[in-house]
């Protein structure tokens, strides 16, 4: 096993965005449970070094393809494109309107303190960042479409920032 | 009569040697050691059959240092030479302390961390700490009847990287091998799982003396996954005992009070709130040193008013850690209650009610820690057989940074990531001809590094002159799997390689660690060095059994027959030096059987990847 080998190669699953989160989940496991310093809390130094590069590296791997987001910038990157460079800040003009309306939206609800509305958008903004997911998953793997497939991430990244946004909002309400 | 013993059928031939490890919780207001004996975790009394040791210590001017219950009886007549609650000031500054003047001690205002004043010399937590180390060491090596292997010793689970580090640094002043440090609810997870076989997402509220930690657990046959923890490392039934306090002094209209009168004060304060837990209404005498006579009746209604908004201030952690866990409170099976404090019952009404089940608390609050870190000791120590142990995943509770343009943070490893972690980042410089870069770690979830905890500063220097933006500085933060973190920066723009690694600054280094050992009066010079020779005996015993379990296991598969020759030599090496008398011989040897073994560890473990996702592979068929 090559400790440089790629994410998916690791947990000796198919190179494709499309995974079984629960096959993922066991190989994890079965990985960890053999380098995790933990194992080697009572060996030698050299040991215990290279266990915790192991233990490092299969928690990144599983952290970056656990998450859909993560997942398809790492595929991209496989195929040399670094989707999140500052070359590509241009969004297509319906999803800027779009961006500026949800924005607006959670602005006016975190202003309102209206903890309702707040919950609604992120239910609205988990059922968009689902659809775009699929749509992601045919760029990816039916069509090896990378250019249409990094405009995807590029969207589901902001999707993600503004549900975090939301979130913070929520918990500054409640806790004044 | 001494049983012969017998290896189980397939096993090493070898006896199987059960290697002494404790679990111990250093607590605010009370500490504990535990282990596993015949597979079952017990906590360790002392010879009067006390379990707890009061984290109380009391210093002498003549050096004298007592611990436990003798130092807390006289603490009111001692107040600023009897140290309690200890832990609250660990890796804390005194500008950390917020009203230095509600406790009854002298403090100096030492660099990275505050000291007390007493009459034996000023303290620093770390030597205090250790202190309550040494009497728990001691007792577990007379009780268990041997030298420790290690000791696994619990933090709060919010504890920042300072507080970790000073812990650290105490056990290591104590002279306990640290295995690991745990979180407190972890460990309080760990054995409430293994009693009752508890499957699916529970949550374990732990309120001490000092400190709150939440943490939201996934239970699975042999794996113990932390989702998310938070918290409030100043938190804890002291702060109730503080509130009863200003009560009685109010109610009282008492004038200024002296240190003794005060700690006098607090006693009763938390003597009532004890109180409480059973009873409807609690009084409070006392005759104050002026003359002044308290007399009051605390009716259980008028302590929950007071305390109210100090419950509240658990349950916004609480809503915390099931967010950042993305979970509901209906979807948690279990609560498990953990702390001394967890017996008030408006704490137990408030929490039932926020997760709309009723918590549990058929594990003693005071003992489950200890029982869960003893358990883990167990493992670590690789007592228990390999399929008869668990994997344990725990996160780091505060997101780590770097400290940017204009004072911003910028997060490198965010809250509730799993341990160890590594990540990198860029950074760029921002003028011509820059040739160093100083940066300033810093850990917190704010957005204004004046609000985050300050690790450590460290500066780049011999970057090769370019024009700004043109040098790629790469800074890697590493964080090892008790929680603590070390930085690395290295310029790659040019592939000059420019690095410097660095541990946040409240840690002591070994050298001061060291010289506090040399200070310490408890050793003669002798002791110091028969302790120095035992530890690397313990060291160097413990890598050649490592080392011969792996050349039986792997040797014939993965080694040359020269290679199993040079290893075999080394472990003789190694035992020769063993049995002499020279400490620093047998630490060569140590280290140079660890550089023998580099490769063959590395195979090893490529060979154990390979196998785990070969089986993987055999289950999905």
């Amino acid at each position: 096993m090559d400790f440089h080998a790629n994410h998916f190669r690791l947990f000796d699953l198919p190179t494709l965005f499309r995974l079984d989160a629960g096959e993922l989940e066991t190989a994890y496991r079965k990985l960890q449970n053999e380098v995790h310093p933990d194992r080697f809390a009572a060996a030698g130094e050299a040991e215990k070094r290279l266990s915790m590069q192991w233990a490092t590296k299969v928690n990144e791997a599983f952290q970056t393809l656990k998450k859909p987001l993560t997942r398809g910038a790492y595929l991209l990157q496989l195929q040399g494109m670094d989707v999140f460079s500052e070359k590509h800040t241009a969004f297509p003009p319906a999803f800027l309107m779009q961006q500026m309306e949800w924005r607006e939206a959670v602005g006016d609800a975190r202003q309102a303190r209206n903890t309702g509305a707040l919950d609604r958008l992120s239910r609205e903004l988990r059922d968009e960042t689902k659809r775009l997911e699929s749509e992601l998953a045919s760029q990816l793997d039916d069509m090896q479409d990378y250019e249409a497939a990094a405009a995807t991430v590029r969207k589901m990244k902001f999707m993600h920032k503004l549900i975090e946004e939301i979130g913070d909002a929520q918990e500054e309400i409640e806790t004044v | 009569m001494a049983l012969l013993q017998i290896s189980e059928p397939g096993m090493s031939t070898a006896p199987h040697q059960h290697r002494l490890a404790v679990g111990i919780d250093l607590g605010t207001t009370n500490s504990l050691v535990a282990s596993v004996r015949s597979g079952i975790a017990r906590v360790l009394d002392d010879i009067q059959g006390r379990s707890l040791v009061p984290s109380v210590v009391r210093y002498h001017a003549d050096g004298k240092v007592e611990v436990g219950f003798e130092a807390q009886i006289r603490q009111s007549d001692d107040p600023h030479n009897t140290i309690v609650s200890v832990k609250r000031f660990m890796g804390r500054s005194l500008a950390d302390l917020g009203d230095p003047g509600r406790f009854p001690y002298k403090f100096v205002d030492a660099p990275g961390m505050v000291q007390l004043q007493t009459a034996a010399g000023n303290k620093s937590p770390v030597e205090v700490s250790a202190d309550i180390l040494k009497v728990l060491r001691d007792r577990a090596e007379r009780s268990l009847g041997g030298d420790l292997v290690g000791a696994v010793i619990t933090v709060p689970a919010y504890f920042d990287d300072a507080q970790r580090q000073a812990t650290k640094d105490a056990a290591k002043l104590a002279g306990l091998n640290i295995l690991r440090l745990l979180n407190e609810p972890t460990a309080a997870a760990i054995a409430y799982g293994l009693d009752n076989a508890a499957e699916g997402v529970y949550a374990v509220y732990d309120l001490g003396g000092g400190t709150f930690d939440v943490s939201i657990l996934k239970l699975t046959r042999g794996l113990f996954e932390v989702l998310s923890t938070n918290g409030d490392s100043a938190l804890g039934g002291d702060d109730f005992d503080q509130r009863v306090f200003c009560w009685i002094v109010e109610q009282s209209r008492l004038t200024p009070l002296n240190a003794k009168d005060t700690r006098l004060l607090l006693t009763r304060a938390r003597e009532a709130k004890e109180q409480l837990t059973e009873h409807d209404e609690a009084r409070i005498t006392a005759l104050l040193s002026t003359g002044e006579l308290v007399d009051l009746n605390l009716t259980t209604a008028k302590f929950n008013e007071i305390t109210a908004n100090l419950v509240s201030k658990t349950l916004a952690p609480t809503r915390k850690a099931l967010r950042d866990a993305g979970l509901a409170a209906d979807e948690v099976k279990g609560v498990v209650m953990v702390g001394g404090a967890t017996r008030m019952p408006c704490i137990r009404h408030a929490v039932g009610e926020f997760f709309g089940q009723t918590p549990l608390t058929n594990l003693d609050p005071d003992k489950v820690v200890a029982l869960g870190a003893a358990m883990q000791a167990d493992v670590l120590a690789g007592n228990r057989k390999q399929d008869d142990d668990w994997l344990l995943l725990d996160v780091i509770p505060l997101s780590l940074g770097l400290e940017t343009m204009g004072g911003l943070t910028e997060k490198v490893i965010p809250r509730n990531t799993t341990i160890p972690v590594a990540r990198a980042q860029e950074f760029t410089t921002f003028k011509d001809g820059q040739t160093a870069m100083s940066f300033h770690v810093v850990q917190g979830e704010r957005e204004l590094v004046s609000d985050c905890r300050s690790l450590a500063k460290f500066e780049l220097r011999g970057i090769p002159p370019m024009v700004a933006g043109a040098a790629r500085i790469r800074v890697t933060f590493q964080v090892d799997a008790d929680g603590l973190l070390s930085v690395s920066a290295r310029e790659l723009g040019t592939g000059i390689e420019a690095a410097i690694t660095v541990k946040p600054s409240y840690g002591l280094s070994d050298d001061e660690i060291a010289g506090m050992l040399n200070d310490a009066n408890a050793f003669a010079e002798e002791d110091m060095k028969a302790r120095a020779l035992n530890e690397q005996r313990v060291d160097g015993n413990s890598l050649v059994q490592a080392t011969r379990a792996a050349l039986e296991q792997d040797g014939e598969a993965l080694l040359s027959l020269e290679e199993r020759a040079a290893i075999r030599a080394g472990i003789a090496d190694l035992e020769q030096r063993i049995a002499a008398e020279d400490h620093l011989a047998i630490k060569r040897a140590v280290e140079s059987l660890n550089e023998a073994t580099g490769d063959f560890a590395a195979r090893r473990m490529d060979a154990s990847v390979k196998k785990a996702l070969r089986g993987h592979k055999l289950n999905e068929l």
